[in-house]
């Protein structure tokens, strides 16, 4: 009878552990500082999650697709900066559609590598992790980027402004959130994602052309980064090199918090977000606890390690096992 | 009569949609060499995986002895004397025999330091039992299968075993290699062992058991004593009732030629062939493994390119770079490796059975999900696909069902030409048989259908015409009335009349 009772719960946290770690979280932050559950501090966790979160939607279709997307980060650095000196140089009208479509580069750059060449994309993300930061170094010529004229220029509406009271990051984050959704969701494209992760052998089988899927994937992700990085632009209206430096691991600790698959064809963009939001939450109920900014980074890596380990239990039913 | 030393008390194994074992009970006498025997699919692996501690049984229970037993995980059943020899070998190559017999128990000195010289002598005591021609020093990947398999065995030997386990120990081995296994049954048989031998070799079962144990989709049979039984009750014990096998008879109205290969070769797989398939047709390819055939329908279906050659569909020559386009066509293949090629397993049935069509099922931007659900529901009834519902997972169904879901899908296409590679691999007797049927009918509904088969009934059954491969060419082409099982064995053996390609279409 205990055996069965251990192994239920044992079940039971395997599939539903991360919401009753977040509950448990919450309660106890709460209970530490009643600041924790107000509106404005709620709204301001949301908002502060817009960047993150647009770039979560982007790599939940890269790992969806059963690949890997930790280029994010340096790429949305890539992004903020162009998009400030172009800024100055060919005003903001032109300097936003030339970001995004330099940062498309990159995305289908790492598409035709990981989609075409079937190249492994841990390897080339990492790698493009780094190649991207030098390209913006070189670009930058190591120098912070800054708007001349801050005062002046409509462009701090992506990240400053409101309308209708909410914050235009936040909207943006609902908007891109939606919008992926329904494409993952309803689309046939959204339906050759998941087959695709999901068995990429019997997708091909299927006559779903699975590089091109692959390829799609990285060009959306790449996408969200270029709207992350405009969003960071015009919030700050100046920048480092090394913004985004980081963001990588946060952007896939919140998909697999969400309970996407490492291992492809499982996930969805509304649990994404509840994944973002989870985290946004965990890392500012640390700092209202009073503990350094800098102890996030470990958070971080200790939420990713769970949800993986919480991945794999709920696949066997078990929270360890001595055979696969 | 002395007590049992494993009894199994009706047990009951479920898992989400699927009665995987119901009701299994029988015992294991000691000294007793006890067969365990069903279709594929029949729940012998799930028992066994219950028997091992890998899964745990949903009702029932399990005796060792006289003491009622659950079991955590293999450590434990181990620990309690169930040892398992499997087909599959889990030994580590590059260690020697005695490092893999006492892996994890390795006698000890001082420091933790292995004792080589003991670990020597026990390990070369129990191999001497064995009479085996290799000492505890070999590298076990220096080893044939069949010592390989010897090492298991004396892994085996190293506990207190109560209960031995083979599954499909022969699979692997030659008949002179069969002989030594044998005496090492008889060996532990004579040591008071039980001993349960899972074995689809008639010849096997009827030689070295004393009783068997039959089950049939899951449910107990009955055991039966070897010496009072043959070959044909207990099959007939396995399936159920007897197989329709005859030889298809009744040939359709054929109509105008649907596809035909000229002169097709691919490198080294296949070389200069050439048929043609009519509407209302089935032709059947039938070959060794290896033969060349699985990569005849991976061309036409535009998964590799022909050397030389040309493709006609419909009397025009045409150009299949990629299943796509071969869909296109009117192309369908259901693929011999139904998990690895035909199905996405963590899929629902629905998705998975319109997978193929999906962007042609559209509703503004949208996927139509009224029209799919039409579509599952149609060939869940026409198909008799046993599901709870659409919403399935599809690694959650049986093999015969996930078989009818990759056929409903690729009938959903209503293609020209249907091609289907070992179409009732690994399904039970009751599922192939209705898909033997319902092969016979895509044809009389005009289907040109060609069937790739390793099983010589299975072609005989459905073919109009059989065309024997070996070694990459077409040997000979048989009528289905014309063909005997001689003619068409020495055909796939590259042997006998026909060796030079003779066309009889």
């Amino acid at each position: 009878m205990a055996a069965m009772n251990r192994k239920d719960l044992g079940e039971f946290l395997a599939k539903q552990g991360i919401l009753v770690a977040f509950a448990v979280f919450m309660i106890a932050f709460t209970m530490a500082n009643q600041k924790f559950i107000s509106i404005d501090n709620v709204f301001s966790v949301v908002r502060s999650s817009a960047i993150l979160g647009i770039m979560a939607v982007g790599v939940t279709f890269v790992v969806i697709s059963g690949n890997l997307d930790l280029s994010v980060g340096s790429m949305m650095s890539f992004s903020t900066i162009v998009v400030l000196d172009l800024h100055d140089k060919v005003g903001p009208a032109l300097a936003i559609p030339l970001m995004f479509l330099m940062t498309l580069c990159l995305g289908a750059f790492i598409g035709f590598l990981v989609g075409y060449l079937r190249l492994n994309s841990l390897i080339v993300t990492l790698g493009m992790l780094s190649a991207i930061h030098g390209l913006t170094l070189t670009y930058s010529g190591g120098q912070n980027m800054d708007i001349a004229d801050k005062e002046g220029t409509w462009f701090s509406v992506f990240g400053q402004g409101t309308a209708l009271g909410i914050p235009v990051p936040i909207l943006m984050f609902l908007a891109v959130a939606a919008f992926l959704g329904l494409v993952l969701a309803r689309t046939p494209f959204g339906r050759k994602v998941y087959a695709v992760g999901g068995n990429g052998t019997a997708a091909t089988f299927s006559g779903i052309r699975r590089a091109r899927t692959v390829f799609t994937c990285y060009l959306i992700s790449s996408g969200c980064v270029a709207t992350a990085g405009l969003i960071q632009a015009s919030r700050s209206l100046g920048s480092q090199n090394t913004v985004g430096q980081g963001l990588e691991l946060e952007v896939l600790a919140a998909v697999i918090l969400g309970g996407a698959s490492l291992l492809g064809g499982s996930g969805t963009i509304f649990k994404t977000v509840i994944g973002v939001l989870i985290l946004g939450f965990i890392q500012n109920g640390l700092l209202l606890m009073g503990l350094q900014f800098y102890v996030q980074f470990v958070v971080t890596w200790i939420i990713i390690i769970l949800a993986v380990w919480l991945d794999i239990a709920a696949k066997r039913g078990k929270l360890w096992s001595s055979i696969a | 009569m002395t007590d049992p030393v494993l009894r199994l008390e009706n047990i009951v194994k479920t898992f989400p949609g699927v009665r995987a074992l119901d009701g299994v009970s029988f015992s294991v006498m000691p000294g007793e060499v006890h067969a365990l025997m069903g279709e594929n699919g029949a729940g012998k692996s799930t028992l066994m995986k219950v028997l091992g501690g890998i899964h745990q049984p949903t009702e029932g229970a399990i005796y060792i002895g006289d003491d009622r037993v659950t079991m955590a995980g293999p450590l434990e059943a181990k620990a309690k004397g169930i040892v398992f020899i499997h087909q599959e070998l889990s030994l580590a190559e590059e260690l020697s025999v005695a490092e893999n017999i006492y892996l994890g128990e390795l006698p000890r000195k001082r420091f933790g330091r292995v004792d080589w010289a003991t670990l020597t002598e026990r390990t070369n005591a129990i191999l001497g039992k064995l009479n085996v021609g290799f000492d505890a020093r070999t590298r076990v990947g220096d080893l044939s299968i069949a010592n390989q398999q010897m090492v298991e065995i004396a892994r085996a030997l190293t506990v207190d075993a109560k209960a031995v386990i083979f599954d499909e120990p022969t699979a692997s081995l030659t008949d002179a290699e069969k002989v030594v296994l044998f005496d090492v049954i008889a060996d532990l048989k004579a040591g008071g062992v039980g001993i349960i031998y899972i074995s689809h070799r008639m010849e096997e079962i009827f030689r070295i058991t004393d009783r068997i144990s039959i089950l049939r989709d899951g449910q107990y049979q009955g055991t039966v004593n070897t010496a009072e039984t043959d070959e044909e009750s207990v099959t007939q014990m396995m399936i159920g009732r007897q197989l329709d096998l005859s030889r298809n008879a009744s040939h359709h109205q054929l109509g105008e030629v649907a596809i035909e290969v000229r002169g097709l070769s691919c490198g080294k797989l296949y070389t200069d062939i050439s048929f043609d398939i009519r509407r209302g047709e089935v032709v059947g390819f039938y070959g060794l493994v290896g033969a060349g055939r699985t990569e005849i329908a991976e061309t036409l279906f535009g998964l590799r390119r022909p050397s030389a050659g040309q493709i006609l569909l419909g009397g025009v020559e045409t150009q299949i770079h990629s299943p796509d386009e071969a869909i296109a066509h009117g192309i369908s293949l259901v693929p011999e490796d139904r998990k690895g090629q035909g199905l996405v397993l963590g899929m629902n049935c629905r998705d998975n059975m319109t997978l193929p069509q999906v962007d042609r099922l559209a509703s503004g931007p949208f996927v139509a999900e009224g029209e799919e659900i039409k579509i599952f529901d149609k060939y869940r009834d026409q198909l008799d696909i046993r599901t709870p519902g659409w919403r399935q997972k599809v690694g959650n169904l049986s093999g015969g069902n996930q078989q009818k879901i990759v056929i409903g899908k690729w009938l959903s296409m209503h293609p020209d030409v249907l091609i289907v590679d070992e179409p009732t691999r690994g399904i039970d007797v009751g599922s192939k048989s209705e898909i033997h049927k319902l092969l016979r009918e895509l044809a009389a509904q005009g289907y040109a259908v060609m069937v790739i088969s390793s099983e010589m009934p299975e072609v005989l059954h459905v073919s109009d015409r059989i065309i024997a491969m070996y070694s990459g060419r077409i040997i000979r082409t048989f009528r289905s009335e014309d063909v005997t099982e001689d003619s068409l064995i020495q055909a796939i053996s590259g042997i006998g009349p026909g060796a030079q390609a003779t066309e009889v279409a």
